[in-house]
């Protein structure tokens, strides 16, 4: 008889332990903090997105193209990674058609093992968004094929757009909006600002492994 | 790390004390920590209806338990992540290690993981050729310098950064010295990102794993542990097997409580939620992710209602932030992965009363740590429970190693003290000896330990209940 | 919340075993602000200890004797028992409950329990005194004892009384959340880290500048009058229910 698996191991004491003396433990009340306005909501996410020192832009339609296409030019970022097939992307590629402009659209079309030496020397990379929260703030980040996971990792820059109707006020009320329990892809996000430390003397500083900066265009 | 029998915590804390340059860091951080978790937690009634739900999800967790981790085990399977199952952290890190042989994978990049601290899992894999690199800012810090962790949440707390830019200089090649902060993470930035694109393997820990969905959180502020989990080829998560959490919507309030008590934020930069490996067509993230799930004494501590309570904690550091002894002393001198108030009632079940029982004793049961802790872990009461079972007749109690510090001494003055409180007569004998010799006791004992900083008690001529008489005062 | 008594007129008091010991004087002050409310005081010579050293220390078999020894020693009338000490009363109406949760005694336990309360949370809300102040002008800094604070939840109480002395000025400490250090066994048992804690809240007091220390817990009193002593320039402590009694009498 060969020795019982860790997992037979392990289920046995747990099973034998756990309800043998099991107390009352009531269930949790939900938590659900105060329900915003969408006026309020919206105001709110830009407030504390601001507050960890992401730059908010608040914009009409696909005027956030044309704010995009300054930014880059000011900053002199050379290279834009996005994903094909996207509404952000068709809107990118019609509007560099129409008007050329000194960045380079990067689309990400293969996978990461061909892409990723082209990928590290990229400097922005722009992503659409499931939407955001408001009472914390951040964004809420479902990565698909044609929005890859490192795109909004690699690059110092990462450019995001929010629609504005898509903000909720809390975590929980986007769980529920959007069946995140069954409709998750294999992995989600919440971004709150761009990537930061306390670790040396707790002096907060921005741009450790991830991005350096996070731009959000809020879409209105 | 944890340190061998003969480790002397009395010797480690005096040095401690001692270290004007560490009680001077480890008062400022703990300091601003505290300042930073009033800023969110700003809202006494609030806070308290939040931690009372973040206690029950736990305590109800728990009584769940193993229904949750197989309900968490299937649906892990079905989004195609491989579980494994480890008794003991050894078991663990040979599992990792098989993994890794597999691949004929040599670098490891890791994120940060206290449930890798207590397998030792960076010793184990580098006396095995394996390198183990830590990405987390803080643990690459302390990597470099060849030391553990003195924190939960932020590794480094001990260090200040003339201290850390003489580390990288000597540490680092082609490094010079600079107190400059910003230098200093453009350099850990860039040493870093290397590693990421080359290396072979990816280790995590996790924070909660959803039983309903079969998804792994991850909380961090950084960005290395996406990068740990993202880009190198396999993923393995690991975790302690009571970070198992029911549903989906459990995690708001807990990771709102675990934010809020570790660095005082409302929210961290980034909160990764992982179901899985690469699907098809899906152009990036590892194509293997593995999730080794370590009991190492954690079924054993369910069997007992008091004890169980100590798998509620959620590993927020903020215990510590609020220890007074802790924040004069530092993790290191604990000699354990987990320090401070939660280390006092964890390693001893973990490691055993007779090793680790002194621990218990490095508390005044001021309360500050209960008070704060966001899920309700009542820390003081679990003290006093480790502190008696040291003492119990060896058979006859619960935690492994009791019974340790029972000897005869103490067993006669705690008899003594009863009587003299029980039995009129013997009081009355107490109160007049006291009287009489008070001022002549020898400093020897708790005596000298007492007069060391302080003037000796003075004990009065005539006791309250002689005062009382005397006044007049009914007895009944 | 606590249900305070109204108008009680009669209570028991509890003298605890450090003022027995070594601040007699507290004890019978605390008597007398009862007394002087029109109140009853009756102090049962059978008591002793509330049995907090023992359980502390992981000796719960020690602190349930001594503590049904208390409990029989007050058997005598329902009557309120008052306690000048956040720590001892702690002891009694909150984990006298725990000890005793599963041995026979717990009902009787539980109901002397509801029946403990802190002097000076009893003091204001149940008896609701008038202090004039004929004491001169001094400054003064308060020290709550972790108990007090965290488990009676006193300190507001104790500063309300002060309050209405009118020649006191209350200057807080910087850290009055902090631990003093006392602790019972781990002064002794851990002596190093009870010193470094005993030397910071010293020397936060003498940061008020207040001339004089009060406090409602004399094991904090003697940890840090003990140290304060040791050195240069000590600042008083009182504890107070002796402060009080005095300043009103002038």
């Amino acid at each position: 008889m060969s020795k019982p698996s860790a997992r037979t191991q392990i289920f046995s004491r747990l099973y034998k332990n756990a309800g043998a003396i099991a107390p009352y433990t009531p269930e949790a009340p939900a938590w659900t903090p105060p329900a915003l306005t969408p006026a309020k909501r919206i105001a709110r996410f830009v407030e504390l997105m601001e507050a960890v020192r992401s730059e908010v832009y608040r914009v009409k339609g696909d005027a956030w193209v044309d704010a995009l296409r300054k930014l880059m030019r000011t900053r002199e970022l050379a290279t834009l990674a996005y994903g094909k097939g996207t509404w952000c992307g068709d809107l990118l590629e019609k509007s560099w058609k129409e008007k050329p402009h000194p960045t380079d659209l990067i689309p990400w079309t293969q996978d990461v093992e061909e892409f990723r030496d082209e990928l590290f020397g990229i400097n922005a990379g722009i992503t659409t968004t499931m939407g955001g929260i408001a009472e914390a703030a951040a964004l809420i980040l479902w990565p698909t094929p044609e929005e890859p996971r490192l795109l909004s990792l690699v690059p110092p820059v990462h450019i995001a757009l929010v629609k504005a109707k898509e903000i909720v006020t809390s975590f929980p009320e986007a769980i529920k909006k959007l069946d995140w329990a069954k409709k998750a892809p294999t992995n989600s996000l919440l971004i709150s600002g761009p990537s930061k430390t306390a670790d040396i003397e707790l002096i907060l500083q921005f741009g450790v492994h991830g991005p350096t900066d996070l731009i959000v265009f809020v879409i209105e | 790390m944890d340190k061998p029998k003969t480790y002397n915590f009395a010797r480690e804390a005096a040095k401690a004390l001692a270290d004007t340059q560490l009680r001077d860091n480890l008062r400022f951080a703990t300091q601003s920590l505290r300042q930073k978790r009033l800023a969110v937690f700003d809202d006494p009634d609030e806070t308290e209806a939040l931690r009372e739900i973040g206690s029950r999800i736990k305590a109800r967790g728990l009584t769940h338990l193993p229904r949750l981790l197989e309900e968490l085990e299937d649906r892990c399977w079905e989004n195609g992540i491989v579980v494994h199952w480890a008794e003991t952290t050894e078991e663990a890190n040979r599992i990792v290690l098989s993994i890794m042989e597999a691949h004929g994978a040599k670098k490891a990049v890791k994120g940060k993981s206290m449930v890798s601290e207590e397998m030792h899992f960076n010793a184990f894999m580098e006396a095995r050729g394996k390198q183990a690199l830590e990405t987390d800012l803080g643990e690459f810090i302390i990597q470099l310098n060849n030391e553990p962790p003195s924190h939960i949440i932020v590794p480094a707390i001990h260090k200040n950064r003339k201290q850390i830019g003489k580390i990288f200089a000597d540490k680092i090649p082609d490094t010079t010295y600079t107190e400059d902060t910003d230098i200093l993470l453009a350099t850990a930035r860039r040493i870093l990102r290397e590693h990421y694109r080359t290396a072979d393997i990816g280790i995590s820990g996790v924070n909660f794993a959803v039983a309903e969905t079969g998804t792994l959180c991850l909380v961090e502020n950084e960005g290395n542990g996406r990068m740990c989990t993202t880009v190198p080829p396999v993923h393995v998560a690991l975790m302690g097997l009571e970070k198992v959490v029911a549903k989906l919507e459990d995690v708001p309030p807990l990771y709102r409580l675990l934010c809020g008590s570790a660095t005082g934020q409302r929210i961290t930069t980034y909160f990764n939620m992982i179901k899985g490996p690469r699907k098809k067509g899906e152009k990036d993230g590892p194509k293997e992710v593995h999730l080794v799930i370590l009991d190492n004494g954690r079924s054993r501590m369910l069997a007992d209602p008091q004890l169980r309570k100590v798998l509620r904690c959620i590993r927020c550091g903020t215990c510590l932030n609020h220890c007074p002894v802790y924040t004069r002393i530092g993790g290191h001198a604990y000699g354990s992965t987990y320090p401070g108030p939660i280390g006092e009632i964890l390693m001893p079940q973990l490691d055993g009363l007779d090793t680790k029982g002194e621990l218990a004793s490095a508390s005044s049961l001021c309360n500050a740590c209960s008070e704060v802790c966001p899920v309700k872990i009542p820390i003081p009461e679990l003290i006093r429970r480790m502190r008696n079972e040291s003492y119990l007749k060896k058979g006859t109690g619960v935690i492994p190693g009791h019974g340790a510090k029972r000897n005869a001494v103490e067993w006669i003055v705690w008899k003594g003290w009863r009587y003299s409180q029980t039995v009129p007569a013997l009081n009355w004998l107490m109160l007049k000896t006291l009287a009489i010799t008070g001022r002549v006791l020898p400093r020897v004992g708790p005596l000298k330990a007492w007069t060391r900083v302080r003037t000796k008690p003075v004990f009065a001529k005539e006791s309250l209940k002689q005062l009382t008489r005397q006044e007049g005062i009914r007895h009944e | 919340m606590t249900e305070f008594p109204q108008n009680p007129s009669t209570v028991y008091y509890f003298g605890t075993c450090l003022s027995d010991m070594i601040y007699p004087e507290a004890g019978l002050a605390g008597i007398r602000l009862l007394q002087r409310e029109g109140v009853d005081v009756i102090y049962p010579k059978g008591q002793s200890c509330c049995g907090q050293p023992a359980y502390n220390s992981g000796f719960p078999d020690e602190a349930r004797a001594v503590a049904l020894a208390q409990v029989k020693a007050f058997s005598g009338s329902n009557a309120p028992i008052v306690v000048p000490s956040g720590s001892c009363a702690g002891m009694m109406r909150i984990h006298y409950p725990l000890l005793f949760e599963h041995e026979p005694e717990y009902f009787k336990v539980k109901r002397f329990s509801e029946r403990i309360f802190e002097l000076t949370s009893f003091l204001r809300h149940s008896l609701n005194p008038t202090y004039t102040d004929k004491g001169p002008p001094i400054t003064l800094t308060w020290h709550s004892s972790c108990h007090a604070r965290r488990e009676m939840g006193c300190t507001e109480d104790s500063k309300a009384l002060l309050r209405q002395l009118s020649n006191v000025t209350l200057v807080e400490l910087e850290n009055e959340h902090e631990c003093c250090g006392f602790g019972g066994t781990f002064s002794v048992k851990r002596p190093e880290i009870s010193a470094a804690m005993v030397k910071d809240k010293v020397r936060d007091i003498q940061g008020t500048g207040a001339s004089a220390y009060i406090t409602g817990d004399c094991g904090c009193m003697m940890n840090i009058s003990g140290h304060m002593e040791s050195g240069k320039r000590p600042i008083s402590g009182h504890h107070i229910a002796e402060f009080i009694l005095e300043r009103i009498h002038g």
